[in-house]
């Protein structure tokens, strides 16, 4: 209480009138001791397209992993395959996606010494991711990726995604994402079931697309399709670019 | 990348991959001691918060040894270079500091691991880190080709660690290279008179 009568605190040690109360504990308070369980992704992907078609699913996803605005590694994959009927892409932070692929290679490896002739299904790959990101989410220690899983399995089709759950806003991921939606809702919105081969042309004319608007996007992907006979993870490649329009172009005014 | 650095001086270091025919050869180059050897064949240049890189490297280093002890052979590259990833992914938001692990062994012979601020690891044929390493992203993709011989290889490092050390601030001085092969290490030291001049007004 300060001479005037004025109530300077809310109670004691807390915050003044027009302040936020810092919990004791809590790290939120910006540049107050270490900084924990407040992450920042580094090294990151981008955007994972997944399309559903007649037998099966296509996933796709550039092989670029991104430091800030350096186009740092070229070459890496997002994309894998979990088991015969299941496969995963990621974007986001490239060290979380190496962590949760080690997690799910081996429980993989676990689940096939059981020798039982059941696998995990993509739904059920799906659901346990869901709850493992939330769980950690819940922590304030994220997994700081979107993953996409698409998978074929007892004839029926599966494609879902999950997210890191804590609602940011500033991945180009989302963005350039829903950027997508208004071309493949062309192609997929008015027939029940699409091709394998439309899928496929869909999916590379959208990477192309991509490749064209997304800023941290580059030009190698891969592409992994699953259907009944199993997965096939195809790439590197690269798409052609059409430039010509740069002759056109002949100033501001 | 842009890393902060605790020591005022030097924050570059380089390590190169180079292939053969008969001969297996690993080129790393560092300025005061950024290079630390945590196995017979195998360096780790540190990049960024000094202290937190050898933090680790010493965790890391006595990993290695304990791992090559109870498996009675030299460890794998992989395997050291994993040892690093665990200690900084698991440890991500207290360290900031990236690894470059670099040497030879019997499996698959000269490797190069970086393994990223984040705790991402990755193999790569060369990769360079550090402040200085920015300016020489262009020289390095242009000047860069597999199966350089031994010389070509030191050429390589010397020239992309003058160029990178004349336009960093915090980068200078002497440039230390080690190359790494079968039958031993070998260290270059290059003072800073003797790097290779290049266009600099």
């Amino acid at each position: 209480m300060d001479p005037s009568g004025l109530k300077l605190n809310f109670w004691e040690n807390g915050p003044k009138p027009g302040q936020f109360y810092s919990f004791p504990g809590s790290s939120l308070t910006p540049g107050c001791g270490p900084i924990k369980h407040t992450l920042n992704p580094m090294v990151t992907g981008t955007s994972v397209l997944g399309v559903k078609f007649t037998g099966g699913v296509i996933i796709a996803a550039d092989m670029l992993g991104s430091y800030g605005s350096l186009a740092r590694f070229r070459n890496i994959s997002r994309l894998m395959k979990v088991n015969d009927s299941t496969i995963l892409g990621a974007s986001g932070d490239y060290a979380d996606y190496q962590y949760m692929k080690q997690i799910i290679e081996q429980m993989v490896i676990d689940e096939e010494l059981l020798g039982d002739g059941h696998s995990y299904s993509p739904k059920a790959i799906h659901s346990w991711l869901t709850r493992v990101m939330y769980n950690r989410r819940s922590k304030m220690n994220p997994l700081w990726n979107t993953v996409v899983i698409g998978g074929f399995y007892n004839d029926e089709r599966w494609l879902e995604f999950s997210n890191l759950a804590v609602c940011l806003g500033l991945f180009s991921v989302q963005l350039f994402f829903v950027s997508m939606q208004p071309l493949m809702r062309e192609v997929v919105e008015n027939k029940v079931e699409i091709t394998k081969d439309e899928a496929r042309a869909l999916i590379e004319r959208c990477l192309k697309v991509l490749y064209y608007r997304d800023a941290r996007s580059y030009n190698r992907h891969e592409i992994a399709i699953v259907t009944k006979e199993g997965v096939e993870i195809v790439g590197p490649m690269s798409c052609e670019t059409n430039w010509e329009i740069a002759h056109m172009v002949s100033g501001f005014e | 990348m842009c890393l902060q650095e605790s020591l005022s001086n030097v924050s570059l270091y380089l390590m190169c991959l180079y292939l053969h025919f008969t001969h297996r050869y690993y080129v790393s180059s560092k300025t005061i001691n950024k290079l630390i050897q945590v196995h017979d064949r195998i360096f780790c240049c540190i990049a960024g918060s000094l202290a937190d890189a050898q933090a680790v490297t010493k965790a890391a280093k006595f990993q290695i040894s304990f791992h090559s002890i109870q498996m009675e052979s030299p460890p794998l590259v992989k395997a050291a270079a994993s040892v690093l990833k665990e200690l900084c992914y698991n440890n991500k938001e207290e360290l900031q500091a990236g690894f470059i692990t670099a040497g030879w062994d019997r499996k698959k012979g000269p490797q190069v691991y970086t393994v990223a601020l984040g705790g991402m690891l990755l193999s790569q044929p060369f990769t360079i880190g550090g402040s200085g390493s920015t300016y020489i992203y262009g020289y390095a993709d242009a000047k860069y080709k597999p199966d350089m011989s031994r010389e070509e290889c030191l050429q390589f490092a010397t020239n992309a660690l003058a160029l990178a050390m004349g336009r960093d601030n915090v980068s200078g001085g002497v440039a230390h290279l080690v190359v790494i092969t079968e039958e031993g290490v070998e260290h270059v030291v290059i003072p800073g008179d003797k790097l290779p001049k290049f266009h600099d007004e």
